[in-house]
């Protein structure tokens, strides 16, 4: 590692390095978004690990980080897996069904971005929380 | 670099590492590899959580999930439950004692529930020996802002305005302390950080080095900026083996990415620091006698004034600040002074670190609001008085402080408040004491302390507190007289008022605020010649029970000095000239056929 | 100048004045244990430790220390106050309970600053009673005891041998109750670096430190039948002497001195006086020597035993460099056991030395090997000037009514250049007084150096010898003889000659003399009756006492020649730093 030489190299740097701490800042941070992916033996048979994957690269792609994309147990939507479910704070959460690699990177497009609903994939809804 | 998704936090200070922490991380990086997911998931030793009460700790980012007394043998199910599959492994999920409800997210806890964390923001969040992680969460951008934005007196003048006073334990308000050693014409100046801790049961310091260890050195280079130092001194303890190994990796890794070293960031200012070993004396906190030992001399205190900031480390001006304070820097550069000013009281600004133990059930530590009462940190974030017992009174501020009782609990923690109520803010340590405890007996432990840990060189502390000490042995073995509290308070006040320093000073604490809140206890010693909580041993004596005694001969069977006698199933007889009070009789018994007079 | 009030009158005091200093230009006497100040011998004892003097400073939390509290501008003191009092009291009442008690067969009875304190704050009892600090006395060397039961703790004695002397023997040892002040490694003293210059003695409160007492022994032999006992008194003994029976400081008393010492019982009484003549003869010729065939220079004066040690355990590269002349009572007891011997019809066997010294470094010096060869000691005892007024006070004379008597010759008779021995400069100024008028032939109009003498820690001079620019150092003090020693070892500075005394003062401040309880103006009385005492003589060059001169031509041969060698030269050790 060569020496910082100015603000600026120290300012790149920590944006270079932002995604190594950023989820564990985004984890305690009471305004972030939460997808859960459904990673049950169901889930994974299903594809989830790439959906999830999938989601954590289109993240970053657009550079959303209030978001944490975690693992979650068996929903019981065993039919409609890999399931993704999108909690906004303060607003029910949204249950997706079928969620391939493409229908990932809409959720992410669509719902995270710009704010619309991808009624056609939407499995349930929930009871606004908090 | 690997993107990973999930990141397995483990606790790796020093509390953690003695119950296998180190051991957790491998097994599961293991698992993790086994599982075919180690490119995916992070395994990351970290500082400190705090809770050490239910340690070893394993906390699993983005789920925000807080595993508590995590074994080497749990890795297999963390792995196997939680990474690959999402579920919460609920046995290891903290439970509230209160009501038994499992609490899966640390931000639910009650512990976490009233804490702001800032000396601690970063311990449990990044891993303390990657200076990549630290610069990630803004570390070193308060040296670049002051470097590159501000003037020496602006940075003196941020701190000034912040509030922030000396967290070691006399509570001198920092900036006020850099602009002394801003104002002073050297040609050379110091930074010395005090990392000295002694107090029993205080480890805040630690904790910070040992989770965030650049924190303290970025700070130290912009207190060496404000006040134009170009040398630092960091004194830790030779005891705090974890503390230095991430201090010297730590200055390393400043140094080669040039943020320690010459012309730091294309600027004029050049700092080094290097470290410096104490061989723990508990004196050499003391900021004089720190200074002595870090020149090479015998750890005593010198004169005040002159103070360091004008006469400090050979001869020059010198700034020394303790860890908790310098941890608190960064923010109040980067988030500016009015925001931490806007925490605490009018006078206490910001935060303090307090580590509970004691008779309480979250034994940790906790960083709260200055301003937040006793109660809130006894009964919230402690988790109340341990196994249900009642508590009789909080230990505050080290051998230094005193003890408040049950009718103080609601007084503010800040400065003023603790020294009007006669303990201190020392260093933060809080011991909690419940009515199995006796206060003339913790008084003369404490005291016990300070005569052993006492430099000698002045009167009052070396002979005085031996005194002090002596009158308190009396009063416990049950041979005091009523002069003698005359004597305590005549000789403690005197003590207080002639000692050349704090350790002095502040050393007949313990015994002047017992004496004050728990005065009948010295009474019922020197008039009843009886220990109410049963803890002197030459005031108590175990009884046989006459009515109660199966004559199992268990008692007498375990009687170290065989002075237990009696026939199978007729009541025993405990020969009192013999025995030694050991209580072992007492704890063995199977129908609590003995008492303790 | 800083304006301040103490016990309600204002007064004005220069910048830097310390309440102490402040409240004594208005006659309030604060009591101090642990203070010292000589300043001019660059010894401050301002550790503030003991806590005795303790005053009240308005808006100050606690009670600060009167002797280390710089005043400032403003600034309220009240040094009577109740609460100063108490503390005052308290802290010496817990000295006092970790203080054997046993004043009245305390060397320093009556003289002892603790005593004098609790004496003068009117203690009758020791409220707080506990136990009591024990450890090993120290008295194995043949100089001084350390009695650390006695021990104050007021760092004075480390203080003068670490800072003055730097010689650092003592520290601060242990932690809390248990702390004393101890050797390197707890060696016993006689395998320190000691220089037994007795300077922390000198300034010990307390009965922590004291001397060797040889009184016992010297009484002893005095009674022995068959032998026959000569006391040698030292230049410094007869300004300093006086001070023990309560006379004005400066004081001369060498006649009552003989006079006391005949009564006590010695068979002569004879002065060191005369072989510090004999020393300037062998050591000009020495200094002539070098200087005329090539020889090592600088030439360092080696009558000062302290300064002999202290040069062996840290300069041992410059042995070559200091005269190889015995220090003056070596010499006397070389000639007594010789010369004398045969001239009063004596065995030497049975002739036995007694000097009486200043310094308690001579106690030691006598018992060197290479000056006691086969058992048969140059000098057998040493006294110092304290052990000779305890012993004329217990014959029970009447010392300032005693008549002045004279020294018995043939080793009584001196002249001026010998009594000026006693004091810094003074052997320096000797020499010169014989090496001048050797070398140039000529005779000195003043014998007087002004230039020589002085209390400054270094002084340097240059004298003007025929062609040559003699340049001449003076060091008192053992630090600053560290000083000079190593500005030669750098080769920063070049003399002809150097003298050199371990004693700031000289021997008038030796550490056997009557204690000056910190007044410095004791040691200048003293010097001045050093000098008084030269002008008063009638012979006031060494080369001009008849006697010494009557010596060589009947016993010693020439100055400088193989008999002297023999008898009034010595060698040197290397010694290890610690």
């Amino acid at each position: 590692m060569a020496k910082l030489k100015s603000m600026e190299e120290l300012a790149k740097l920590r944006d270079d390095m932002k995604n190594r701490t950023e989820m564990r800042v985004t984890g305690t941070n009471p305004d972030r978004i939460v997808l859960s992916v459904g990673m049950a033996t169901c889930g994974i048979a299903a594809g989830g690990r790439d959906t999830m994957k999938t989601l954590v690269e289109e993240l970053e792609k657009h550079g959303i980080n209030n978001v944490s994309v975690v693992a979650t147990g068996c929903l019981g939507y065993c039919y409609a897996e890999p399931v993704v479910e999108v909690r906004f704070p303060d607003k029910g959460p949204i249950l997706y069904g079928d969620v391939d690699v493409k229908r990932a990177r809409e959720i992410v497009d669509q719902h995270l971005v710009k704010g619309i609903l991808l009624d056609h994939a939407i499995i349930g809804k929930g009871a606004g929380r908090r | 670099m690997n993107r990973y998704r999930m990141h397995l936090m483990v606790c790796g200070g020093t509390g953690c590492r003695s119950s296998q922490s180190v051991q957790i991380v491998e097994n599961l990086n293991q698992e993790l590899k086994k599982a075919g997911m180690d490119q995916e998931v992070q395994v990351v030793t970290t500082g400190c959580f705090g809770f050490c009460e239910k340690g070893p700790i394993v906390k699993i980012y983005p789920d925000n999930i807080f595993y508590v007394e995590v074994k080497p043998t749990d890795a297999a199910e963390i792995v196997a439950e939680h990474v690959v599959k999402g579920r919460t492994v609920q046995r290891l999920v903290y439970k509230d004692p209160a009501g038994g409800k499992q609490i899966p997210a640390s931000t639910d806890m009650p512990f976490y529930g009233q804490q702001i964390r800032i000396a601690l923001r970063n311990c449990g969040l990044i891993d303390p020996e990657n200076i990549d992680e630290y610069i990630s969460v803004d570390g070193y951008q308060a040296l670049g802002k002051a470097l590159s934005t501000m003037t020496q007196q602006q940075v003196v003048d941020t701190l000034k305005k912040s509030g922030l006073r000396g967290r070691g334990g006399a509570g001198f308000p920092t900036g006020l302390k850099w602009q002394a050693a801003l104002k002073q014409k050297s040609d050379k100046k110091y930074i010395v950080c005090n990392a000295d801790e002694g107090d029993p049961g205080a480890f805040m310091d630690r904790s910070v080095l040992e989770g965030d260890p650049h924190s303290v050195i970025e700070a130290m280079a912009i207190a060496g900026y404000a006040t134009g130092a170009d040398e630092g001194i960091v004194y830790v303890r030779a005891e705090y083996p974890l503390a230095v190994k991430r201090l010297k990796i730590a200055i390393a890794q400043a140094e080669e990415y040039g943020l320690l070293g010459k012309e730091i960031l294309g600027s004029k200012f050049s700092f080094r620091i290097r470290l410096s070993l104490g061989a723990g004396a508990f004196v050499c906190g003391e900021e004089t006698a720190l200074l002595n030992s870090v020149e090479g001399s015998r750890g005593e205190p010198r004169m005040k004034p002159p103070f360091p900031a004008e006469k400090g480390l050979f001869g020059k001006p010198t700034i020394i600040n303790n860890v908790e304070t310098f941890a608190n820097v960064c923010p109040i550069l980067l988030n500016g002074p009015e925001w931490f000013a806007s925490i605490g009281t009018e006078k206490s600004k910001g935060t303090k670190v307090f580590a509970l133990s004691g008779k309480i059930n979250n034994v940790g530590l906790a960083e709260v609001p200055m301003g937040i009462t006793l109660r809130e940190i006894v009964e919230n974030i402690g988790g109340g008085v341990r196994d249900g017992r009642t508590f009789k009174a909080v230990q505050i501020g080290g051998p230094s402080g005193g003890c408040l009782p049950k009718s103080l609990l609601d007084i503010p923690i800040d400065y003023e408040s603790l020294s009007a109520a006669g303990a201190m803010m020392g260093s933060g340590g809080m011991i909690v004491m419940d009515d199995t405890d006796c206060m003339v007996n913790i008084a003369k432990y404490y005291l016990d302390f300070t005569v052993d840990e006492s430099c000698g060189k002045c009167t009052p502390c070396r002979v005085g507190n031996k005194r002090l000490f002596e009158i308190l042995e009396r009063i416990t073995d049950g041979k005091g007289t009523m002069k003698d509290l005359d004597d305590l308070e005549v000789l403690g006040g005197t003590i207080r008022d002639a000692s050349l320093c704090q350790l002095g000073q502040t050393a007949p604490n313990p015994v002047l605020s017992t004496l004050k809140h728990f005065r009948d206890e010295y009474i019922a010693h020197i008039v009843d010649k009886r220990c109410p909580s049963g803890v002197c041993q030459n005031l108590i004596h175990y009884v046989v029970v006459a009515d109660k005694c199966i004559g199992c001969t268990v008692c007498a069977r375990n009687c170290p000095v065989s002075c237990i006698s009696g026939e199978r199933k007729t009541a025993h007889v405990i020969d009192q000239e013999r025995c030694t009070k050991c209580g072992v009789c007492f704890s063995k018994c199977p129908v609590d056929a003995i008492v303790k007079e | 100048m800083v304006n301040l009030t103490i016990n309600g009158s204002a007064l004005v005091v220069p910048d830097g004045s310390t309440i102490l200093e402040a409240a004594k230009r208005v006659g309030i006497h604060i009591p101090t244990l642990c203070h010292l100040d000589l300043h001019e011998m660059r010894m401050v004892n301002q550790v503030a430790s003991c806590r005795v003097c303790m005053v009240e400073v308005e808006n100050r939390r606690g009670l600060v220390p009167a002797c280390s509290t710089t005043v400032t501008e403003g600034m309220v003191v009240k040094t009577d106050t109740i609460r100063a009092l108490k503390a005052r009291r308290i802290v010496v009442e817990l000295l006092l309970s970790d203080h054997p008690s046993d004043c009245l067969i305390c060397e320093r009875n009556r003289n002892c600053d603790l005593q004098s304190l609790a004496a003068d704050l009117g203690i009758r009892e020791v409220k707080f009673k506990g136990a009591m600090s024990t450890y090993k006395r120290d008295d194995s060397s043949f100089s001084l005891v350390r009695n650390p039961d006695k021990c104050i703790l007021c760092r004075r004695c480390e203080t003068m041998c670490g800072e003055v002397q730097t010689v650092g023997v003592y520290s601060a040892v242990d932690r809390g109750f248990m702390t004393t002040i101890g050797t390197a490694f707890d060696l016993p003293m006689k395998d320190t670096a000691c220089t037994f210059c007795g300077q922390c003695v000198s300034v010990c409160p307390t009965g922590a430190l004291t001397e060797v007492d040889n009184t016992r022994k010297v009484l002893d032999v005095l009674n022995r039948p068959g032998k026959v006992v000569i006391a040698q008194t030292a230049p410094a003994i007869r300004v300093a002497l006086g001070e023990e029976f309560g006379m004005e400081p400066g004081t001369r008393v060498t006649g009552k001195m003989v006079s006391a010492l005949r009564r006590i019982g010695f068979d002569y009484v004879m002065d060191t006086d005369f072989a510090a003549d004999l020393t300037i003869i062998e050591e000009a010729s020495e200094f002539v020597h070098r200087l005329q065939h090539g020889g090592t220079l600088p030439i360092l004066t080696s009558c000062c035993p302290a300064w002999v040690k202290f040069f062996e355990h840290n300069f041992p590269d410059l042995l070559d460099i200091p005269s190889t002349c015995k220090s003056p009572h070596e010499m006397f007891g070389a000639v007594a056991k010789t010369y004398l011997a045969t001239k009063l019809g004596v065995d030497p066997k049975n002739l036995v030395i007694v000097s009486i010294m200043p310094c308690l470094a001579k106690k030691y010096e006598a018992a060197r090997p290479e000056l006691s060869g086969e058992g048969e000691q140059n000098v057998d005892y040493v006294l110092s000037t304290r052990e000779l007024g305890r012993m004329i006070r217990e014959s029970g004379m009447d010392f300032a009514n005693l008549p002045e008597e004279e020294f018995d010759n043939p080793m009584g008779q001196s002249s001026g250049a010998a009594a000026i021995f006693g004091t810094t400069g003074g052997v320096i100024e000797a020499a010169l007084r014989t090496a001048y008028e050797w070398l140039t032939g000529n005779r000195l109009e003043n014998v007087e150096f002004a230039q020589l003498r002085g209390m400054e820690g270094i002084r340097e001079a240059t004298v003007r010898i025929n062609d040559l620019d003699v340049k001449i150092a003076i060091a008192h003090g053992l630090g600053n003889a560290r000083k000079l020693l190593e500005k030669i070892q750098r080769g920063d500075a070049t003399y002809h000659a150097i003298e050199i005394m371990a004693c700031p003062g000289g021997c008038i401040g030796g550490g056997g003399q009557p204690y000056h309880h910190g007044d410095i103006e004791i040691l200048k009385k003293r010097a001045a009756a050093i000098y008084s005492e030269d002008r008063a003589k009638t012979i006031r060059r060494s080369h001009e006492n008849q006697d010494v001169m009557r010596l060589y031509g009947e016993f010693l041969g020439t100055p400088y020649g193989e008999k002297a060698h023999e008898l009034l030269h010595t060698s040197y050790t290397k010694r290890e730093k610690v």
